[in-house]
């Protein structure tokens, strides 16, 4: 048990005290048992968020430890989406075939990171043009299904059905006992993905705080050091950004197997701009944050998004301006790396007065 | 090949050149000089197109609608440089997440307040047939355009004072400032430059597409994978990658269609990238050297 949380905490990531850890079993046991107490609109809510925090993890990987801003994460939000309803459609949903169509999904999703990461990384392209050359895959991407409307664009028996998107696409399910199946709605989705989100959550703290996680962050702050302590940089972003585009591509698995379809939309703009905002709010250099931030901003644009889309979306595009304004390291982080001279303000000026009494009697006493 | 089909092909080529060199003119020439990437380069394109066509429905003629609206991009350019943008030149990447938050902002608040359509304004010219194929005169007229805008781009920045400051200041920003060129001064203008060849390219394609808040999307790939391709220097870098990256999506247009060629452009430009890391640019200034 020990060894095991000294895996988890490390010099990448907040929150290694014991308060921190008892907190987070307490909101994880608050959420285990909140599906007994609360309305199934909740529920089915909170699964709904907890479907996106996949992607922002990934992009907190991807930009805020490996220091690469990716555009990409709604490009393979969508296609494992999309591949997920390919095959899960063609398979169908008994056997748990919609489980092998995840996994298919996240293998696609993480061949199409390899190759564009390769072309990418390999071709040394830093900075700005890994965000131009990923935003405009996905915009591609999305361009290119947006136009398979026409009967001709089908995979064995799912059409791709152009701007209408996708529908009809099995839920998750598995088999069990007796020839029946549990199928993965409702609570047993928000259990689905509350425990792989504690599994990814835990996972990457342990990635981001093992050697692989220190060296990226190196690369980070200096890549030309880095290199010349003898790392092969390349292969740690690479790495960073196939894991991070594959936790993209379980968001997108998740989007699909929840609303049972998806469309080019999902991956366009506006909808490419979202991680990015998610994960800049909170603090792109900590997953903690990050997991915060993001359940935060999605919140708060589903608050909006009521009294009127465009509005909303004005809203999150001041937040993500004023952020990377006033606070370009995030809120969360802020307040952790400041946090003494926060909440002890009071001792501090005290401090400070005491001081400065001090200096006045010693002068007066001169 | 029948002599029709070369005329047509070369058309074809002149086209997706003049849309790339327009389109990504105004985003080179401010990644050129500030080395930072403007997220809301489609808007600007969508605004020119609006003041373009608001600016002829009330009476203005074409051209000098087109100017006005790019005029308006510029001023709001170096609007949105003195309040924001320049607080990110030491930190290119935020730059990228800054003007995305502005992209955001204008698409939408363009949405609320103008709505998704607008009414449009015909193509001029008509069209001029050559051996049973006709051609339109006015694709024909931006094709012109083009070269022009890359033609006064090399005078501006070769023969005006102006053009010796930028230069200057891109080689060397902190020794341009001691010699005393007003850098500050440059990238404003700079910057309203490059918004202003923004709107242009949207007044100029008004006409041939329909206007609304998201036109700017339909800009913005060609425009990224230009500047990719091209690299640092608007004038040695983006003629040649426009000229490349029109023969590849005219022929793949030419024979899979609309979307393959704007999916051989990437292909294309990753391939790139992996050959030649900085463009055209680093390439053509390594084989000089």
């Amino acid at each position: 048990m020990r060894a095991f949380l000294s895996l988890l905490n490390g010099p990448q990531t907040f929150g290694s005290s014991r308060g921190f850890w008892a907190t987070a079993i307490a909101v994880f046991l608050v959420a285990l048992l909140f599906p007994l107490v609360g309305d199934g609109y909740t529920v089915g809510n909170l699964a709904y968020f907890g479907v996106w925090v996949f992607m922002a993890l990934g992009l907190s990987l991807i930009w805020g430890y490996g220091g690469m801003l990716s555009f990409g994460q709604t490009a393979f939000f969508g296609l494992a989406g999309y591949s997920y309803g390919v095959i899960a459609i063609n398979l169908g949903a008994n056997y748990g075939y919609p489980v092998l169509a995840l996994f298919c999904a996240l293998v696609i999703a993480a061949v199409l990171a390899l190759v564009l990461g390769y072309f990418m990384i390999y071709g040394r392209i830093t900075g700005v043009f890994v965000g131009i050359v990923t935003l405009s895959v996905t915009l591609t991407f999305a361009t290119f299904l947006n136009q398979t409307a026409g009967p001709e664009w089908r995979i064995g028996r799912a059409r791709l059905n152009g701007y209408n998107g996708m529908t009809r696409i099995p839920s998750l399910s598995i088999p069990w006992f007796d020839g029946d199946k549990i199928t993965f709605r409702g609570p047993a989705l928000y259990y689905l993905v509350l425990v792989l989100l504690v599994l990814c959550y835990l996972g990457l703290r342990i990635m981001v705080n093992s050697r692989f996680g220190n060296v990226l962050v190196a690369i980070r702050e200096n890549p030309e050091r880095a290199e010349l302590l003898g790392y092969d940089i390349r292969r740690y972003q690479l790495v960073a950004f196939v894991v991070g585009s594959t936790l993209a591509g379980l968001s997108g698995v998740l989007y699909t197997a929840w609303g049972q379809f998806i469309v080019p939309a999902a991956m366009a703009l506006p909808a490419a701009a979202m991680p990015i905002i998610w994960v800049a709010v909170g603090g792109r250099k900590d997953l903690t944050a990050t997991l915060i931030g993001t359940l935060f901003v999605l919140w708060l644009f589903q608050t909006l998004i009521v009294i009127s889309q465009q509005y909303a979306l004005i809203v999150i595009g001041a937040l993500l301006l004023v952020t990377i304004l006033v606070m370009p390291g995030g809120y969360i982080v802020w307040v952790v790396e400041n946090r003494d001279a926060i909440f002890n303000w009071r001792r501090h000026r005290a401090e400070r007065l005491a001081e400065s009494r001090a200096v006045a009697s010693d002068g007066a006493s001169e | 090949m029948q002599p029709t089909e070369i005329v047509a092909f070369v058309y074809q080529i002149s086209d997706v050149f003049a849309f790339l060199v327009l389109a990504a003119a105004g985003l080179a020439i401010i990644f050129g000089m500030m080395g930072i990437i403007n997220m809301a380069h489609g808007e600007f394109i969508a605004m020119g197109g609006y003041v373009t066509t608001y600016s002829y429905h009330a009476g203005a003629p074409l051209a000098l609608a087109m100017l006005i609206g790019a005029v308006a991009c510029g001023l709001f350019g170096v609007f949105l440089e003195r309040t924001i943008v320049r607080r990110f030149y030491h930190r290119p990447i935020d730059s990228l997440v800054a003007t995305w938050g502005i992209s955001l902002i204008m698409t939408q608040g363009a949405l609320l307040l103008l709505g998704s359509g607008a009414p449009g304004v015909g193509t001029p010219f008509g069209s001029v047939s050559f051996g049973g194929a006709s051609f339109s005169v006015y694709r024909l007229v931006l094709v012109v355009v083009a070269v022009a805008v890359l033609v006064g781009l090399y005078l501006l920045f070769m023969k005006t004072r102006f053009g010796r400051h930028a230069r200057a200041t891109m080689q060397n920003a902190a020794m341009a400032r001691a010699l005393g060129v007003p850098v500050n001064k440059i990238y404003s203008i700079t910057f309203g430059l490059g918004a202003a060849l923004a709107g242009l390219a949207g007044g100029l394609y008004a006409p041939t597409m329909t206007l609304s808040p998201m036109m700017g999307t339909s800009f913005v790939i060609e425009a990224f994978v230009t500047v990719v391709a091209g690299g640092a220097d608007i004038l040695i870098g983006t003629p040649p990658a426009a000229v490349a990256l029109a023969i590849i999506k005219a022929t793949a247009t030419a024979f899979y269609g609309q979307v393959y060629g704007v999916m051989s452009l990437l292909v294309a430009v990753c391939l790139v990238v992996r050959l030649m890391p900085d463009g055209f640019t680093g390439w053509l200034i390594r084989r000089r050297s």
